[in-house]
Order: C-alpha cells, then sequence, then structure tokens
C-alpha cells in the first residue's frame, strides 16, 4: 500500500517538476519576444502561490491526526524533501551565500552548523521521538517528566524560538515582493502572509508537508540555475561544486590586486582618516554637535546667497541639518557608528579562504572560538528546533523515521553544498568587472538594490570610479542580485524570487503550525480544556494560526535587525531550552521532572540574559539603559547557547540526582521508547 | 527473562554505534576546523583543505554517517525480530 502511494506521489512530482521547468522556457521564450519583466515576477508569484492554495485546498482536513502529523503516512523520502523545505529558510536561500561572500571561511560555521546538527537528530532524537508517536514536543517532556510544569516551559520556548523565526521568514517575504513586484515592503509582508496562510489554514501538516514538497522542488531549481549558468560562463563546467576550488584560485590572485591598488588604498587612506575625525567630535561633545549644526547653516545660507549654487544642494545640505542627532547621547551612539563603520572599511579584507583571519594571535584565537562555538550553537539547536523535530512524526514507523534523516539531509545537501560556490562565483564576477568600473556607468541593479537601502556607493577620492573599499553589500543581496550581477536573462532572476520566497513560505508554514500546536494541542486542550471536541480544537488551532501570523506580520513590517543573526538567535534559544531535557530523557532513565523544569530554565534564562546583555546597551521600551556588558572569553550573543547548553545539563543531573528518581511508569516508557516495537 | 537479555544486548549494540559515530562527528566538526589554518596550506584542486573540509568535507561525513547508522540500526532490527507492522500508529 505504501509503495503504491509513493509511486503515485513520485508521478504527481514529477509531472508538477516538468510543469515548472516548461514555465521557465516559456517564461525565457517570451523575454525575448520582448515581454516587460515586471510581468515574469507576477507570472512567477502567481504561478507558485497558485500551487501552493491548490495543494491547500486540495488537502484540507478535518482530522486531528491529519492536522497536526499528517495522519503518519508520509514516506521517508518525501518526508525529507518537506523537511528540506521546512529547513531551509529565507537565511539559508538568501542570507548564507551572501554571509560567506562577506566573510568567507568565517560563513562556513553556518555550513556545517546548519547540516551537522542532523547527526545530532538522526541519533539521539528522532528514532525515539516517533517510537513516542504523540503530537508535539511539549507533549514528549509532558509525557517523559510527568506534569504540566516540564510541559509550559517547553510551550514558552517553542513559542519563543519559532516566532523569533517566523518573523524572519516573513521579512525575507517582504523584500523579496518589494524588489521584484515593486509593491511597498508593508504591503509584500502582507501578501506573504496570506500565501502562508491559503495552506497552512485548511490542511494544517498534511497540506503543508505536500506543498513543501513542492516548494522543495522549486527552490532548489532556483538556487542551482543561476550558479551553474554562472560556472558555465566563468569555467565551461555545469557543476559549480566541484569546479569552485579553480575559481577560488583565481580569486586568490585577483585579490592581491585589487587589495593593493594604489586607488584602493586611498580610499581606505580617507576612511581612516573620516574614522579620526569621528572620534575627535565624539571626544568634544556636547560642543561638537552645536558646531556641526552652526557649520551646516552657514554652508546652507551661503549657497542661498551665491545663485549659481543649485537648489539641490541646499536641500541635501538642509536635509543634513535636519537628520542630524537631537542630543549629545544620540550623536554618540550614531557617530560610534559611522565611525565603526568607517573603520571597517579603512581595513584590508580578509582572504576569502584564510581560516581564522586577525592581525595579533589574539585577535585569531578569538575568531576561532567564535568559530567553533557558533557551530556548537548552531548543531545542538537543529537537534531542538521544534518545527524539524516534529516532522518526524509524520513518518509511518521507526526505521521511516531513521532514513527520514538520511533523506532530509541528503536534499539539504543539495543547497549546502553549492551556497559556499555560490559566494565564490558571486565575488569572482564583482571583483573582475565590477570593482574599479566608473560610478557613472554602473550597472542598473545597483540603482535598484540602492533604493531598497541594501546597496550603498560613495566615491569617497573622488576618482569617479568604485573601489572595494566605496561599496556596501548588505548580505541578503547576493543571492537576489547574482543573475543581475553576472547579466543572466531576467526570467532567471524572477526564477531566483520565486525560490527565495518557496523557502521564506515553506519555513513559515512549519513554524507557525509549530507554534499554534503547542498552543492549541499543549496548552488549551492539555491543561485547559481536555474535554474540548475535536472540531473544537481544530477550531481553536485555526483561530491561533490566524492571530500569530498575523502577529508576526506585524513585528516583521518594523525591518528588525538582519535576517541571520535573529535565526541563530532562535537557535541558541532552542538548544539551551530543549536539547539537554531530550537526550537525557531518552538516554538517563535517572533524569526526573524537576531536574527537567530546572535544567530547561536555568539553561533558557542564562542564554537569554547572555544575548540580551551583550547585544544592546539599552531597551527603550523597557526602560533599561547602559546593560551592555563585555562578552565572557569574546563569544559573541549569537552563540549565547555555548553557555545555555551545558548548564542545562548540569542542572538536570544535579537536581535530579538530589531529588527521589522518576516513578515505574516514567521507566517503562523509556524502556518502551528504546525499542521500535513492543 | 529471555526478551529482557535480548532487549539489553540490543540497546547496547546501539549505545556503541551511537557513540562510534559521535566521536567521528566530533573530530570533523571541532578537531579538523581547530587546524584550519595549518590545513589551509595544503590545496587540492585550487581548494584549501581547511575549507574544502568546512565547505563540503565535513557535510559528506554527516550524510554518510547518518546513512551508515540507519542501515546499521534497521539491520539489526531485523535481526532481533523488532519489525514493525506499516498500520501501527506508534507507542
Amino acid at each position: 500500500m505504501s509503495n503504491d502511494l509513493s509511486s503515485r506521489l513520485r508521478g504527481y512530482y514529477l509531472a508538477y517538476t516538468g510543469g515548472f521547468i516548461a514555465l521557465i522556457l516559456l517564461l525565457a521564450v517570451l523575454e525575448q519576444q520582448g515581454m516587460p519583466p515586471r510581468w515574469i515576477g507576477y507570472a512567477f508569484l502567481f504561478f507558485t502561490i497558485m500551487i501552493y492554495a491548490a495543494i491547500g485546498i486540495m488537502s484540507r482536513t478535518s482530522n486531528v491526526s491529519e492536522y497536526y502529523v499528517a495522519g503518519r503516512r508520509v514516506p521517508a523520502v518525501f518526508n525529507g524533501m518537506a523537511t528540506g523545505a521546512d529547513w531551509m529558510s529565507a537565511a539559508s536561500f538568501i542570507g548564507l551565500a551572501g554571509t560567506l561572500y562577506l566573510s568567507g571561511y568565517q560563513g562556513l560555521a553556518y555550513v556545517m552548523g546548519w547540516t551537522g546538527g542532523y547527526v545530532l537528530v538522526a541519533l539521539l532524537l528522532a528514532p525515539y521521538l516517533r517510537k513516542f508517536g504523540q503530537y508535539t514536543i511539549p507533549d514528549f517532556l509532558a509525557a517523559r517528566y510527568g506534569g504540566n510544569a516540564a510541559r509550559l516551559v517547553g510551550v514558552f520556548a517553542v513559542v519563543l524560538a519559532s516566532f523569533v523565526y517566523v518573523v524572519a521568514q516573513i521579512y525575507g517575504v517582504g523584500l523579496i515582493a518589494s524588489r521584484f513586484v515593486g509593491l511597498q515592503f508593508e504591503i509584500g509582508v502582507f501578501l506573504g502572509l496570506a500565501g502562508i496562510l491559503v495552506c497552512s489554514f485548511l490542511g494544517g501538516m498534511r497540506a503543508v508537508t505536500w506543498t513543501q514538497v513542492a516548494q522543495y522542488v522549486i527552490l532548489i531549481v532556483a538556487y542551482i540555475t543561476p550558479v551553474a549558468m554562472l560556472s558555465v560562463k566563468v569555467t565551461n563546467v555545469p557543476i559549480p561544486q566541484i569546479v569552485y576550488g579553480e575559481v577560488l584560485e583565481r580569486l586568490r590572485v585577483l585579490e592581491t590586486q585589487v587589495f593593493y591598488s594604489p586607488a584602493e588604498e586611498s580610499a581606505r587612506q580617507l576612511y581612516r582618516e573620516r574614522a579620526e575625525a569621528l572620534a575627535e567630535r565624539i571626544q568634544a561633545l556636547p560642543e561638537s554637535l552645536a558646531e556641526e549644526k552652526q557649520r551646516l547653516s552657514t554652508q546652507i545660507n551661503e549657497r542661498k546667497l551665491d545663485s549659481s549654487a543649485s537648489m539641490r544642494e541646499i536641500v541635501v545640505l538642509e536635509r543634513q541639518r535636519r537628520e542630524l542627532p537631537a542630543n549629545a547621547d544620540e550623536a554618540r551612539s550614531k557617530w560610534n557608528e559611522a565611525r565603526k563603520a568607517a573603520l571597517e572599511r579603512a581595513s584590508v579584507p580578509n582572504p576569502h579562504a584564510e581560516a581564522f583571519p586577525g592581525n595579533s594571535e589574539d585577535a585569531r584565537n578569538a575568531a576561532r572560538i567564535n568559530f567553533l562555538t557558533l557551530v556548537f550553537c548552531l548543531m545542538v539547536g537543529t537537534a531542538a528546533l521544534p518545527h524539524i523535530l516534529m516532522r518526524y512524526y509524520t513518518t509511518p514507523t521507526v526505521r521511516e523515521a531513521r532514513s527520514s534523516v538520511f533523506w532530509s539531509l541528503f536534499f539539504i545537501l543539495a543547497l549546502y553544498l553549492t551556497a559556499p560556490a555560490y559566494a565564490v562565483f558571486a565575488k569572482y564576477e564583482i571583483y573582475l568587472h565590477l570593482v574599479n568600473s566608473e560610478i557613472a556607468r554602473l550597472p542598473g541593479w545597483i540603482a535598484a538594490w540602492g533604493k531598497l537601502g541594501l546597496v550603498s556607493i560613495e566615491d569617497i577620492n573622488r576618482d569617479g570610479l568604485l573601489q572595494l573599499a566605496e561599496l556596501t553589500l548588505n548580505p541578503d543581496v547576493i543571492v537576489l542580485a547574482t543573475p543581475e550581477i553576472a547579466g543572466l536573462p531576467y526570467v532567471i532572476s524572477g526564477l531566483v524570487a520565486a525560490g527565495a520566497l518557496s523557502a521564506a513560505l515553506s519555513t513559515a508554514d512549519g513554524l507557525l503550525l509549530t507554534i499554534t500546536g503547542a498552543l492549541s494541542h499543549d496548552v488549551y486542550y492539555k491543561i485547559i480544556r481536555p474535554q474540548a471536541s475535536t472540531q473544537w480544537r481544530l477550531v481553536i488551532s485555526k483561530s491561533l494560526l490566524l492571530v500569530v501570523a498575523v502577529l508576526a506580520a506585524m513585528v516583521a513590517a518594523q525591518k528588525p535587525a538582519t535576517i541571520l543573526s535573529m535565526v541563530a538567535w532562535a537557535f541558541s534559544i532552542a538548544g539551551a531550552a530543549f536539547f539537554p531535557a531530550l537526550v537525557l530523557g531518552i538516554f538517563w532513565k535517572r533524569a526526573n521532572k524537576e531536574g527537567a523544569v530546572a535544567g530547561m530554565l536555568a539553561g533558557l534564562l542564562i542564554t537569554l540574559y547572555y544575548m540580551v546583555r551583550v547585544q544592546f546597551d539599552s531597551i527603550a521600551w523597557l526602560g533599561l539603559h547602559g546593560i551592555g556588558m563585555e562578552p565572557w572569553l569574546e563569544v559573541q550573543s549569537t552563540s549565547a547557547g555555548i553557555w545555555g547548553v551545558p548548564v542545562g545539563f548540569l542542572v538536570i543531573v544535579v537536581v535530579s540526582l538530589m531529588t527521589p528518581p522518576p516513578p515505574q511508569k516514567t521507566q517503562e516508557l523509556i524502556e518502551r521508547l528504546r525499542y521500535p516495537v513492543h | 527473562m529471555q526478551t529482557i537479555r535480548k532487549h539489553e544486548s540490543y540497546w547496547h549494540k546501539n549505545l556503541v554505534v551511537t557513540a562510534v559515530l559521535l566521536l567521528i562527528w566530533f573530530v570533523v566538526t571541532f578537531v579538523v576546523p581547530f587546524y584550519a589554518r595549518e590545513l589551509n596550506s595544503i590545496v587540492i584542486l585550487g581548494f584549501p583543505l581547511g575549507f574544502y573540509m568546512g565547505a563540503q568535507g565535513a557535510l559528506l561525513v554527516y550524510v554518510v554517517i547518518i546513512w551508515y547508522y540507519a542501515r546499521y540500526m534497521n539491520n539489526l532490527d531485523i535481526e532481533y525480530g523488532h519489525l514493525e507492522s506499516e498500520e501501527e500508529e506508534g507507542g
């Protein structure tokens, strides 16, 4: 029966993939015939959202098991694909290659962390969770540790980690919609919301699973196509993952030429001077602020008297005066930021493949520590993110759960092996063609992305040419703009946008289901009203889905910090809260309720504490100021889990040993988890 | 009595294979990158080795670890007669 299902599914998805490729070719031909780019963007957007809606409507359901775990009938391969799409978020699709572009080897922490975590999932969690076979992760905590305390702490961490993550996805959707369809950012955000709801609202996990498989196909085609074309252009071989070593070697030669050219040195010198000037100005606060205002006013008045000065110049100066900081405190933080940015541009960039770069032994050691701790946090976080773990509830058997983790990583690697190649090819193109070109004749994508504030250039040495130091790229741009950077047809840009949209929507779907599952199943059904009818449970679940989705979109519309660091926080939170309790719950019978609750809380609190104090100096809406602290051992806030996870383990062990062992019933449950049958 | 002993040996084998695979995972994840600077002086096909291990080598090892574990455990299940029926709803 399951073979029959698998082969039917394979038929459907092959036909669908063929249809999608046909659509790309059709649009490519239409572009040749003169179809305007905007229409290509619309066509991709319309087609993909229609597909998701169609799958959502076809898989609508009012059965609880179908709604939460897709009826536990998803074959291993398809569950692997769905997990892949669920997993690869806007951060993987948009942010990863960009981060690799900007930080070279250091960015590989994300590549390793986000794949190596699956080893922990496969070895320590997936088969046992499948054997347990309930609906949510808090379900497991409640059954293993008895009572609602563990469940509630679990729900809190699920909601916290998943919400941070879902905001990042919706932000990604807004970015894509505003660039490729020309919508306003905020409208794009709410459009994305509709795309997410159309499928998860009707069919829950069942619809989301089958949509995610469809989304995987789109996102992987969209990710690999532009690099493969670039690879053919540069090396004549269409397999970028293998040949980029050669390009890396060429890049190394190019880097030395670019970094030490006289024009580049002069631009860096000017940035250094700017940083020094800013430092002096900060020293001289508050007088320097008044001086600055005075200086601008004099200039404006001079221009107003001078008939040859253009109106535009005056407007620019007036805007500068208007945007001056209102008081000394604000000026200090604003100028400090500007100083840091100038200093960054004043330093020689690092060669792409250099590991742990730094000017001194200390700096190199700090880079190494941060690399290794980030890898650790991302891996443990991967093995603790509820929306991923939940997917292993949906396979028919424990055996299939094990194979399914293999297929998950297999499909994920298709993207992760490509991302470092993506970065190298993009860098090569930019260094070769863009750097040292005339600023007056820069390609159109710079202005288009500049409008969104993601690319900026400044001719600081006024030589009319673009130096590397004068170009600022937001990491999110690299993937989205590579087709334009490489001069590929617009249809490829549309394809990339559709892929990025798929990546963001599929992850957002999975996350929203996880959040509402925790709230409706764990809080409402298990704690508040255990006698609720199945009908009513689904009503509650679906209404919560709407509320949470709208809330997330509202937060995303505020354009918070960049996608990647937001996501890294979610990993540390999830890792510290869940990983110790889940692993010890399976492998150590002596772990008990008191230990688990204390350990989860301790891990979570340490992580949040470190994250907040290292990242922020003040939180205005809470009335907190001057709370910033020096990081411990130079570990960045994104790796806060390095403290939280060991603390979690330690507290669970110590508290469990100080309190009575868990009851016989729990011990039997653990026994049962360890064997696929009986 | 028989089943208990059988269970114990099954669980023991599971623990051993898990520990060995975790050890490999640990070396690839933390020990190799620790020496990335040194490894980078070796260049193969244009790839500095330290960079290559982070970008591809480690990932391929991970997927092999998971593949091997699934195969080993699924065979162990057959050996110990832990075969589930398709329709089982779990725990």
